[in-house]
């Protein structure tokens, strides 16, 4: 059953650094894009399951810490030649307030 | 008009280069839709040997990206398998429920293993080697299994053998011929390459046939018929592929061995085509890639209603690719009472090559240990020259001349493509082409099994002459650009530019916020060109960079503190057995630079860990200065004569911190015995009785590089001096993840001893030198007094409901 979360803080969430957010035993990465927008992913590479918030955002993109995959924060799909998906979480940002669907 | 509807079953090379061909013929004339049961884009299956041999990655072999099907509307459906047609309606119809109409359709649907139907092959364990998936079983059972089998000592059956070895298994190949390789090789061939593939460390059963896979639910060993066995972990099948016929079978369609198909490739329906693996022409299901790249080009001619000649069948050839074995087989190799055969056997060398002619014509030839003259032969056995005109071209040979300077035009050199080297040649004059890539990307050439790659790059050389020569290749900085490392530079100061971003919009980038190789590259070239002003990009650092700790594989991270010199003392030592207590680390070791490394640490963590060393950086993580490793010295030494600890901490001290374009490692030894490995350091200092030698450009690692000899001096402060001068000078000149072996090699010692020795130059290198130390701030220190730092890069946010 789908579920809302509280993960923090609008503002306080970087530009272009991801941040670990912990809910229970399940983590999360939240990037704040270039365009200000945000984009929650599970803190999980489908690549030996590996930590995400640590990689280099690019756009709509990123590159992952550990092993340098490109992957679209969006859709959650590893791009070529690696592929896979990483699970995404929609967003909702009630004024200062940001919150995710798990 | 409407376009016809095409669709394409089969999303591998030979389907894919049909379309290839086709594109290039009628570029809007089709709709394109392709099924591929695979869950990737076009790949080169060639390359799963070297991707199990660990020489290349995945990503490196795609051939089409996602982005290719986009930018040629090809509709592509991956993961997805066609599962009927129906030809009175012209509807194909999927795993996924989809249906699709279709005008014409292009059966590409490659092979599989072929499974010896004994008793146990279901069991866990027993893969074949066709696919990124049988890649990957064997890659995770490696993980845990040490003992693998290969059944077939043919080609596929050697190349994942040596990736199993390369994997850290060991390798028994069993082969029911009593030679390897018995369709390419004649018998002196095979010995030698099992000579050599027995040094390499596998071990070989011949004139053996598998009855049995033992084991419960996992495979335990092997059973053969001679009543002997063997363990094993793991069993690879390698001993056929099967061409996948089940579609065309069951769609009524003729088949045989493969899917029956005339000189055009069609099928009995006129409108189905067949193509690769899958089909079977005048008797032969072809299994290698240059056939089927052969078939694709007459099928698009065909498909596309323009005149052409038909498919004749192709002569064959082959390459091993394992690593340190060369061979090459075509044509006809076994001998018989209407051949005679030249032999070469040379002994001493290893070296062997058999040409087999029959009516004075060359017909087929083997080389074992040398294969340069491969492509060469293979182009006479197809054109079925006469023995003589090979004879006086080896002639020519022995002058020492490339052998492509020797070749016809038409003489093929990609044989995979069928890229003749005329073809070569017209390219890079007509498009001005100047590297391997760019001959690759306009002509197919050495884009498949790479094995030509060697008289590209000659054929390279030769077509351009003096121009080739000078170097004149240009590097870029990365695929978002087309500009090399000084052009970007050269811009940065001419137009004032500050930021990363400013420098891609303004320099026209092809991407718009760069990617992870050049981010990190303009960051460090931003900040070398503007020591004092430039604000350093955390999140155009890599991540260690970023968090000053180097990220483990699960995500924690090493803490290494600083210890000048590699010289530390009863309290620090204390402290750092405290930290490892306090924060449970999960191991404690000593660095190859000297120093002591606290691992496992948890990112909430690394701040409060700084904080209690009280200690600044090591920087084991950085582009920069990382250690200085010393010797004991003339204080305690009995052979030393100079003070090397007390150096290493002065230059330890000096160059703290310092971001350079890769990272640096020195060493200061007192005597020539040399303790501190001052010969593969990226600065060397070793002291004599009097003197200080300064050696650079060394490296122990990736690849092993002898430092050489920069300068002789008397004092400390010419030892600082030269050192700093130096390390300037690569960090203006040197690319950004070059390091100075690659730097100094590149620029030549003598251009730098040139540049370092005046004592002019070296003043003002050292003067900017000063001016980039000037702007150091202790990392870890800067973390844990800003909260900003500390909120934003290392806490963990609780979310809630």
């Amino acid at each position: 059953m789908a579920q809302e979360a509280y993960i923090g803080k609008y503002h306080e969430f970087p530009r272009l650094l991801g941040k670990t957010v912990r809910i229970d035993e399940r983590e999360l990465a939240v990037f704040r894009l270039s365009n200000d927008e945000i984009r929650v992913i599970e803190n999980k590479s489908p690549f030996k399951g590996g930590v995400l918030a640590e990689g280099m955002v690019s756009g709509e993109y990123l590159y992952d810490p550990l092993y340098d995959w490109k992957i679209n924060l969006t859709d959650g799909n590893v791009q070529a030649p690696d592929s896979g998906n990483v699970k995404t979480y929609p967003v909702k940002i009630e004024e200062d307030k940001v919150f995710v669907t798990l | 008009m409407d376009k016809k509807k095409l669709v394409l079953i089969g999303n591998g090379m030979a389907g894919i280069r049909a379309i290839e061909e086709i594109l290039k013929l009628l570029p809007d004339y089709f709709e394109i839709t392709v099924f591929g049961k695979e869950p990737y884009p076009n790949y080169n299956r060639i390359q799963l040997s070297k991707v199990l041999q660990g020489d290349t990655e995945i990503k490196d072999i795609t051939l089409n990206e996602w982005q290719w099907y986009e930018d040629n509307d090809v509709r592509l459906y991956p993961g997805e398998s066609v599962t009927q047609i129906d030809t009175e309606t012209q509807k194909v119809y999927t795993d996924k429920g989809k249906a699709v109409q279709y005008d014409n359709i292009i059966i590409a649907t490659g092979s599989h293993p072929f499974i010896l139907p004994i008793p146990g092959a279901n069991k866990e364990g027993v893969t074949g080697f066709r696919d990124i998936a049988d890649c990957e079983t064997m890659i995770s059972a490696s993980r845990i299994y040490k003992r693998a089998a290969v059944i077939g000592g043919g080609i596929l059956g050697l190349e994942a053998a040596r990736g199993l070895l390369n994997l850290g298994m060991e390798v028994d190949v069993i082969e029911l011929a009593p030679f390897l390789m018995d369709r390419q090789l004649d018998e002196t061939a095979a010995h030698l390459l099992q000579d050599e593939l027995e040094k390499q460390g596998m071990r070989f059963h011949l004139k053996k046939q598998t009855t049995e896979i033992l084991g419960n639910e996992r495979v335990t060993g092997l059973k053969f018929a001679d009543g002997t066995s063997i363990q094993a972990d793991l069993v690879v099948m390698a001993v056929g592929i099967k061409p996948n016929i089940q579609l065309a079978k069951e769609t009524g369609i003729k088949t045989n061995r493969g899917i029956v198909v005339n000189d055009y490739l069609q099928t009995e329906i006129p409108n189905i085509y067949a193509v690769g693996e899958c089909a079977e022409h005048n008797g032969i299901a072809y299994g290698l890639v240059a056939p089927l790249y052969e078939q694709a080009q007459v099928l698009a001619k065909h498909i596309c209603g323009m005149n052409h000649q038909g498919y004749k069948g192709s002569v064959v050839s082959t390459q091993l690719k394992v690593s340190g074995v060369d061979v090459f087989s075509a044509g006809m190799i076994n001998e018989s009472n209407e051949t005679k055969a030249i032999k070469l056997f040379n002994e001493w060398q290893n070296t062997y090559k058999k040409i087999v002619v029959k009516d004075n014509k060359l017909v087929g030839a083997v080389l074992f240990g040398d294969t340069t003259e491969g492509a060469k032969l293979f182009s006479y056995i197809k054109k079925g020259e006469c023995v003589n005109a090979y004879l006086d071209s080896q002639q020519n040979r022995e002058t020492g001349e490339s052998i492509v300077s020797t070749m016809a035009d038409d003489e093929i050199v990609c044989g995979c493509n069928g890229v003749s080297k005329g073809a070569i040649v017209k390219a890079i004059q007509d498009d001005g082409l100047t590297t391997l890539e760019e001959v690759k990307n306009a002509t197919n050439a050495s884009r498949s099994c790479g094995q030509c790659k060697g008289m590209v790059s000659d054929i390279l050389a030769l077509t351009l002459g003096d121009k080739f020569e000078k170097g004149e290749i240009k590097e870029t900085v990365c695929g978002c650009t087309d500009l090399s490392r000084d052009e970007v530079i050269a811009e940065i100061k001419a137009k004032g530019l500050t930021h990363t971003r400013e420098v891609m919009n303004v320099l026209g980038w092809k991407t718009e916020e760069g990617c992870s190789k050049c981010r990190p590259a303009l960051n460090y070239y931003l900040g070398m060109v503007y020591p004092k002003t430039y604000e350093d990009e955390r999140e155009s650092r890599f991540v260690n960079e970023r968090l000053h700790a180097n990220i483990q594989k699960d995500g924690t991270y090493s803490v290494v503190p600083r210890m000048y010199g590699g010289v530390t003392n009863a309290d620090d030592l204390r402290k750092i057995a405290d930290v490892a207590d306090k924060y449970d680390v999960g191991m404690i070791k000593l660095t190859g630079g000297q120093r002591i490394d606290l691992l496992g640490i948890k990112k909430d963590d690394l701040p409060h860990v700084w904080k209690d060393l009280g200690m600044p950086s090591g920087y084991a993580y950085g582009k920069s200065v990382r250690t200085v490793k010393t010797c004991v010295g003339a204080q305690f030494c009995r052979f030393g004569t100079q003070d090397s600890t007390g150096m290493g901490i002065q230059l330890e001290k000096k160059f703290e911190g310092l971001n350079t374009p890769h990272k640096v490692k020195m060493g200061v030894s007192a005597c020539p015995r040399n303790c501190a490995e001052g010969g593969i350091k990226d600065v060397g200092i070793v002291g004599l009785d009097g003197v200080w030698e300064i050696y650079v450009g060394g490296n122990g690692g990736t690849e092993l590089k002898q430092a050489e000899l920069l300068a002789r001096v008397k004092t400390e402060q010419e030892v600082l001096d030269y050192s700093a001068a130096f390390l300037q000078y690569y960090r203006e000149h040197a690319n950004y993840l070059e390091r100075t072996s690659k730097f100094v090699e590149r620029v030549g010692l003598d251009h730098v001893k040139e540049v370092i020795l005046d004592e002019e130059n070296r003043t003002a290198l050292c003067a900017r030198m000063d001016e980039a130390l000037a702007a150091y701030k202790e990392p870890w220190n800067e973390a844990i007094e800003s909260e900003t730092i500390l909120k934003d890069l290392y806490n963990t946010v609780i979310g809630g409901k």
